[in-house]
């Protein structure tokens, strides 16, 4: 028999870990805000310390060996944004990655970029 | 491999470029149906915590705020190059979740705001919403089986839209005719863009 404390502890109850246990209960990032399509690249040859750093640190840094958007690494981590925000404000105070902000439309550098978007779309 | 050419994205020359589009519109109206007919949904969530006006907030003690909420989002990404990439975002639909707007509209190219013709007030907020950010938008009438079929003017005036607001017919299924939409919201931003930078007389 379930004991009472198993019973409400299905699916619905969601994580057993509040996620924001993972971040030791931060709830704001550190430093300049993060637009969900913020570019994150990890820095090459920068060396981690695995002391100071949780696992889902390097989750976050193998995922952006290529450069992945804040939406895409929260997505492939399956936490949620606000947590893989702290995540990476924590990567990027120990300058482990880069950021590229995302350029807003009006001030693209070039229409074309535009234009080779319809093209690109067309294709699909 | 696409990695080798990847790696531009480091590189000064190679800034890689990331679009945002929305697709809003009421509960149920086929938002998610279009961002899957384009692409691979992926559930993005973000539980946020609610701040209530007048609530000291105090971290320093590692104590979690008590009022959060959990938001799915839809999320899709059309990687149209190395460095050119599309991301969907499907708005969430009540509006209790509101506060999220701001932040997925920040930036935004523009939006698409999809309509059920049997439910027309539906997307009204979103109209009101996009309208006054000034941010480009079109209306995508998605075709429901069974559902009548009106013209596009009826649903312009019904909507109270400017005439240069697109309102083209679709259904949100089919990956071409979700294409298509995409490719119509996307000439309608650069046509405004266009015509933003026009006071500059070309040589």
């Amino acid at each position: 028999m379930p004991s009472p404390r198993d019973s409400w502890l299905d699916e619905e109850a969601g994580p057993v870990v509040r996620p924001y246990a993972l971040t030791r209960g931060r709830t704001r990032p550190t430093g300049e805000s993060l637009d969900l399509i913020a570019l994150v690249t990890a820095i090459r040859g920068a060396r981690p310390d695995p002391f100071d750093l949780d696992p889902e640190h390097f989750e976050v840094l193998r995922l952006c060996r290529l450069p992945a958007s804040v939406a895409d690494i929260a997505a492939d981590l399956d936490l949620p944004l606000g947590v893989v925000r702290i995540l990476i404000s924590d990567l990027r105070d120990r300058s482990l990655i880069r950021i590229h902000h995302p350029i807003p439309p009006a001030r693209l550098p070039d229409p074309r970029i535009l234009r080779e978007v319809v093209d690109g779309l067309r294709r699909l | 491999m696409a990695y080798a050419g990847s790696e531009r994205a480091d590189g000064p020359a190679g800034v890689p470029v990331a679009i945002k589009i929305l697709i809003a519109g009421g509960f149920g109206v086929g938002k998610t149906t279009l961002v899957g007919s384009v692409t691979e949904i992926r559930p993005l969530r973000t539980e946020e915590p609610l701040s209530e006006p007048g609530t000291h907030l105090d971290n320093i003690h590692g104590a979690e705020r008590k009022t959060t909420t959990t938001v799915a989002l839809d999320f899709g990404r059309i990687t149209i190059r190395d460095n050119l990439v599309i991301y969907l975002f499907g708005t969430p639909g009540q509006e209790r979740f509101w506060f999220m707007w701001d932040e997925l509209a920040r930036g935004a190219l523009g939006a698409i705001v999809l309509a059920d013709t049997r439910r027309l007030a539906d997307c009204f907020p979103s109209v009101d919403y996009f309208e006054r950010r000034d941010m480009p938008f079109i209306v995508a009438v998605n075709c429901f089986d069974g559902a009548r079929r009106y013209r596009a003017d009826d649903v312009r005036s019904a909507l109270d839209l400017d005439p240069e607001v697109p309102v083209v017919m679709c259904d949100a299924r089919q990956p071409a005719s979700g294409r298509d939409v995409l490719i119509a919201l996307v000439e309608h931003a650069l046509e405004l863009l266009a015509g933003r930078a026009a006071p500059v007389p070309a040589q």
